[in-house]
Order: C-alpha cells, then sequence, then structure tokens
C-alpha cells in the first residue's frame, strides 16, 4: 500500500489527474489510484496525508525555490482536486477534520484574485478547508465568516496600493469586535513591513509561503 | 508608437528606496533618461507610501518638472492622487486609470474634463475581472461611448484591454490579441494602450515573453505601450515592429537608429 501512496503522490506532482489528462495519457491518474486506494482498503486520511497533500508539499517547495512556475502549480492542484473528489465521502463518513480551516478573500475595491486563487489552491492542497468569499469583500463579510469559523485563519489580499490601505481598517474592526482569528495578508504591494505596520499576524510573499505561515501561526507541524 | 516609460513607480523596489530618501539625482536621471531613450509620457506612481502617497507624488512631480517638460501619466487608483498629480503636472498629461466602476467614473471623469487630461481606460466594471472575451468587449464599448458621450474626444481615450497572465489561462494572449483588433475596427480613432509584464506573470524567462507579445499586440494594433524604455532589445524589437508594421515612413526611423548602434546586440 506504501506504493500507492507514493504513487499518488508522483502523479500530483506531475499533474496526471486522470486517465484522460494530457499528462502520461491513458495512465490512471490520481482519480483511478485514489479509488484504487479505497478499494484496496486504505484510510481516508492516509491517502489524502501521505498522497495528495505530500504532492502538494513537494510542489510548494519547489515553486518557492523558482523550480517549477505557476502552469505546473496548476496542473499539481488540478490532479490534488481530482483525488480530493473521490475522497471527500470517504474522509467526512470516517470523521476526519481537516488540518485547520481559511477565510479568504480579496478586501473592499479590489478585484484581482489570481494571487488569491493560487493562494487557496495551495492551502486546500496542504489539508485546509478553503471558506472562499472571493473578491471585493466587504469587512463585515469577512467578520460573519470568523463568527461562524472561530478557528480559521484569515487570509486577506490586494493588488492596488489603495485598496491595501482598506486591510489595516480591517483588522482593526476585527480587533475591536473581539474576534481573535489570526490574520495573514499578501499580495504585489504588500510587504512585511506593511504587515508588521497594521498589526498582521504574517505577511506572505507567495502562494507556498501562505501554506508555511499559517501553520507556524496556527502551530501545525 | 506613444511610449510611456514605466520607471518612476514607487512600486519598484529601487525607485520606492530613492523616493523614502528623497535622492532627487537619482529620479532625475531616470527621468531624463527615459526622455532620451524616446519616451512620450513618463508614468509616476507613489502608490507604495499608502497613506503619504500624496506627499511622495507631489516631491516626485516637483522633482522631475526640474529636468523635465516631458508630458506625465499620474499613475494611481486614488482619485485624489491623480487630482493632485494633475494640478502640479503642467502641460499634456494623462491620467492612469479610470475603469467602469460607476464609482470610478463618477471621480475621475471630472478630473479628464478639468485637465483636458488623457486617459486610459480599463473595461472592468464591479463584477470583478473577466477572461471572457465577449463581456470584456461588451464592457470597453459600453465605457467609450460613455467617455464619448460626455464630451472625450476619442483620441484622447487609452483603452487597456487588461492582459492576465498566460500562466493561468492559455487563451489570455489570444483573448487580448482579439481584443486589440475588435477595438481597433470598432473605434479607430480611440488608442489601444497595454501594460505588457502582466502576461508573463508566473513564467520563466519573461521579458523574452513580454517583447514577443509587445510586437504581436502592435500587428493587432497596439499603438501605445507602458514599457522600460531602457531595455535595449525591447527598444529593438519595437523599433522593428514599427517599420515592419507600416508606422516607420521609408524605415527612416529604423535605418538611423541601426546607423546609430541602438539596434545592436550589445551595448
Amino acid at each position: 500500500m506504501g506504493n500507492l501512496s507514493a504513487s499518488i503522490m508522483d502523479n500530483v506532482i506531475c499533474g496526471n489527474s486522470d486517465l484522460n489528462s494530457p499528462i502520461r495519457k491513458g495512465q490512471p491518474g490520481v482519480k483511478e489510484l485514489v479509488q484504487q486506494a479505497l478499494q484496496e482498503g486504505m484510510a481516508p486520511q492516509e491517502i489524502l496525508n501521505e498522497g495528495l497533500v505530500k504532492g502538494m508539499d513537494v510542489i510548494g517547495k519547489r515553486f518557492k525555490a523558482n523550480e517549477i512556475y505557476v502552469p505546473e502549480v496548476l496542473i499539481a492542484a488540478r490532479a490534488m482536486k481530482a483525488g480530493m473528489e473521490i475522497l471527500k465521502k470517504p474522509l467526512a463518513a470516517s470523521g476526519a477534520k481537516p488540518v485547520g480551516t481559511m477565510i479568504i478573500g480579496t478586501v473592499k475595491g479590489d478585484l484581482h484574485d489570481i494571487g488569491k486563487n493560487l493562494v487557496a489552491m495551495m492551502m486546500e492542497g496542504a489539508g485546509f478547508q478553503i471558506i472562499d468569499l472571493e473578491i471585493d469583500v466587504p469587512k463585515e463579510k469577512f467578520m460573519t465568516a470568523m463568527r461562524q469559523y472561530p478557528e480559521a485563519i484569515v487570509g486577506m489580499s490586494a493588488l492596488l496600493t489603495n485598496t491595501m490601505v482598506g486591510m489595516e481598517g480591517n483588522i482593526k474592526a476585527f480587533r475591536e469586535s473581539g474576534l481573535t482569528n489570526p490574520v495573514i495578508i499578501g499580495g504585489a504591494p504588500v510587504d512585511e513591513e506593511f504587515a508588521n505596520k497594521i498589526h498582521a499576524d504574517g505577511y506572505a510573499r507567495d502562494a507556498a509561503t501562505a501554506v508555511d505561515v499559517s501553520k507556524q501561526i496556527l502551530g501545525i507541524k | 508608437m506613444i511610449l510611456i516609460g514605466e520607471l518612476l513607480n514607487s512600486t519598484r523596489g529601487p525607485i520606492r528606496r530613492a523616493m523614502a530618501d528623497r535622492d532627487e539625482k537619482n529620479i532625475q536621471e531616470l527621468a531624463k533618461k527615459q526622455e532620451s531613450a524616446g519616451a512620450g509620457y513618463l508614468d509616476v506612481n507613489a502608490g507604495a507610501f499608502a497613506e503619504k502617497e500624496l506627499e511622495f507624488l507631489e516631491w516626485l512631480i516637483r522633482t522631475v518638472r526640474e529636468v523635465t517638460p516631458l508630458p506625465l501619466c499620474i499613475d494611481s487608483p486614488k482619485p485624489e492622487a491623480l487630482a493632485l498629480g494633475a494640478s502640479l503636472a503642467q502641460g499634456d498629461l494623462m491620467l492612469n486609470s479610470l475603469t467602469a466602476e460607476e464609482d470610478k467614473i463618477q471621480s475621475v471623469l471630472p478630473l479628464v474634463k478639468e485637465f483636458n487630461a488623457k486617459v486610459i481606460a480599463l473595461p472592468m466594471d464591479q463584477s470583478g475581472l473577466s477572461d471572457d472575451e465577449e463581456k470584456i468587449f461588451s464592457i470597453a464599448c459600453h465605457l467609450i461611448e460613455r467617455l464619448v458621450k460626455e464630451g472625450i474626444e476619442p483620441d484622447r481615450i487609452f483603452l487597456d484591454p487588461l492582459i492576465r497572465p498566460i500562466s493561468t489561462n492559455s487563451s489570455c494572449g489570444q483573448i487580448v490579441l482579439n481584443l486589440l483588433l475588435r477595438i481597433r475596427k470598432e473605434f479607430p480613432d480611440v488608442h489601444r494602450v497595454c501594460g505588457l509584464s502582466n502576461i508573463s506573470f508566473g513564467l520563466p524567462k519573461r521579458k523574452l515573453l513580454n517583447r514577443v507579445f509587445l510586437t504581436m499586440s502592435m500587428a493587432c494594433g497596439l499603438d501605445a505601450a507602458i514599457v522600460d524604455p531602457l531595455d535595449r532589445e525591447l527598444m529593438a524589437e519595437l523599433r522593428a515592429a514599427e517599420a515592419l508594421v507600416g508606422n516607420d515612413p521609408f524605415c527612416m526611423n529604423y535605418i538611423q537608429l541601426a546607423r546609430s548602434g541602438a539596434l545592436d546586440d550589445k551595448d
């Protein structure tokens, strides 16, 4: 069975989502391999951790080291998702919980979602549940989600210099209303200095770093 | 080809540091260099300074104005910054930018009128950015029609079809090329401009993609671009493309540049 999880991991890394995908065309992909693993009685949690998450972990490390590029991350994430589709029900049935939850969105006035989507993808690949509030998210909407998921970490992004400023007001409003969820921020004009200034709990310069920073803040190994 | 020099932008690390240090000499040198390399406008952006944007923008414009009368392209998503920049710029002026979001139109359009400015128009509305060519085209048409109805002459409008990276959707390059052709056909007097570097986000050898996409876009009607005029390779290809698409009568500019050594591979 160890071989099977290694094979799932390998197919996540190369982006072979299923039999019909153009990557390794005609060979079973993550979808079929996850089905096979379930049939052979492997625990859903093990398939997730040892196959899908480990694969995305390698992708994250390579991406951070500039060894691979955005399209390679995307096809890996797509392959991971193909496996998750199969795994969702058995995982829920087994009572397994996600390693954490992230509430994510671009801040009010900002409609640029590419970076936000990459972060959501990498976080999902690390085993997080994603509450995607999409774009142009007013602070009240973040706060509603934060009340609903008090354990969740919040990820806010901005591409524009004028919407970036809104992050400060958001964090202030969160804290004033007693919400303690940690908040990390990112986006082209954002940097560590700005994150410190507005009392964000973390800053991530790219999607792979967002995973590391979130895990560190939440105390996940 | 109308070139907007992109270097005086505070979101670029070295420029932000130069601005933070109030390094006039450095800024003025970059302004002059861009001018002599062929920039028709100088983009000025102080957005990285967040709540101190206005203060730094004023300093930046005054600093640039000491050495060159070249038209400025005031670059900010903040209408107050565009207003301040416009009041300081003197002479011909471009505002970067206006979107189809109603609040943006309400706040930027009066400035375009008051300062008789040119304006970069982005076809995006409240619903967000899209990879749907028909949707972008329809927003672009409505935006241009609205601006013209408000009395802005078509040749003061620079439509930017909003480049999205091919790393997240392989069709994004083709969509921009199609849009350039369609906008040129529908509104021949409206200028077509791009900030090129988005196209290559997330990919290796970005400058190569940017250069090739510039020449492809020029073939489809791009007649203005926000570029680094000090990038020799890019500029050489741009000049060659101008000759190739018929914008360089008798290829005189191309020949002259070749003689001067500006088109040679190395410095």
